[in-house]
């Protein structure tokens, strides 16, 4: 069984919308508890649970085909995606535990991934 | 794009934080059952169209409870996001493989095998190290 190139592009594709659809309503929470308006009237919310439904789509569209041990590991290209806007949108500091944890949880996902094929 | 309102860098207290981190790792739980439900859902509806599939989700009991879970999971981690850090809370929900891993055993009677084990610690430790980076 070999993975089509439109697959891969679809988790890949997918994985950076989701990261990206994060900081969205990373960026729309902080307008929370400011009357009604903060929560009808939020834009970046809004943005944010469409464009996470959007990745989801492409998830289970690119994971119906071809191989999950290739394709698995790339769905956690999303979490280097949030890590990226975290530092860039939020300011937050990239610490040593976080970029340990977060490469920890990365190699444990290829071996979930290759235990798949 | 995004940016956060003139550019404030908001540092809110590590009670919250930790209560954030807490909030999110227990929605990982929720995300697994959820899967696990959708794939329980899943099977029952076949080869079905794009129409059938959106009345199943009302009318399937394991596919309206696994989406319901995940509209849950989605207020509480927006909620959670309002005060901790996107690049701790995010890599968290990696848990939720975890749990969709040992619930598939459970559920499906899936077995596991080295890798899946190994895979399983790794993301487990992981998130612990993320977890106690968001300490301070």
């Amino acid at each position: 069984m070999t993975t089509p190139a439109s697959s891969i592009a679809l988790v890949l594709s997918g994985s950076v919308i989701g990261s990206v659809g994060a900081a969205l309503l990373k960026s729309g929470a902080q307008f929370l508890g400011r009357g009604l308006s903060g929560l009808l009237l939020n834009w970046r919310l809004a943005l944010g649970i469409v464009t996470y439904l959007v990745s989801s789509v492409f998830f289970v569209k690119g994971i119906s085909k071809g191989e999950l041990s290739i394709l698995f590991p790339m769905v956690s290209l999303s979490y280097i995606g949030a890590m990226i806007w975290s530092r860039l949108f939020f300011h937050e500091q990239l610490t040593k535990p976080k970029l340990a944890g977060v490469a920890l949880i990365l190699i444990g996902i290829v071996f979930l991934g290759l235990s798949n094929g | 794009m995004i940016s956060v309102a003139s550019g404030e860098v908001r540092v809110s207290d590590p009670a919250k934080r930790r209560q954030a981190v807490f909030i999110v790792l227990a929605c990982t739980l929720m995300v697994g059952a959820a899967q696990v439900l959708i794939k329980l859902g899943a099977n029952r509806l076949g080869q079905a169209g794009l129409m059938q599939t959106l009345i199943g989700i009302l009318t399937i009991p394991q596919l309206f409870a696994g989406y319901f879970l995940y509209g849950i999971f989605a207020v509480l981690l927006i909620y959670a996001l309002r005060h901790g850090e996107l690049s701790i809370l995010y890599p968290l929900i990696a848990l939720g493989y975890v749990w969709v891993s040992i619930l598939s055993v459970l559920v499906f009677h899936e077995t596991m095998n080295g890798l899946k084990i190994a895979g399983v610690a790794i993301i487990i430790a992981g998130v612990a190290v993320l977890g106690w980076g968001s300490r301070n």
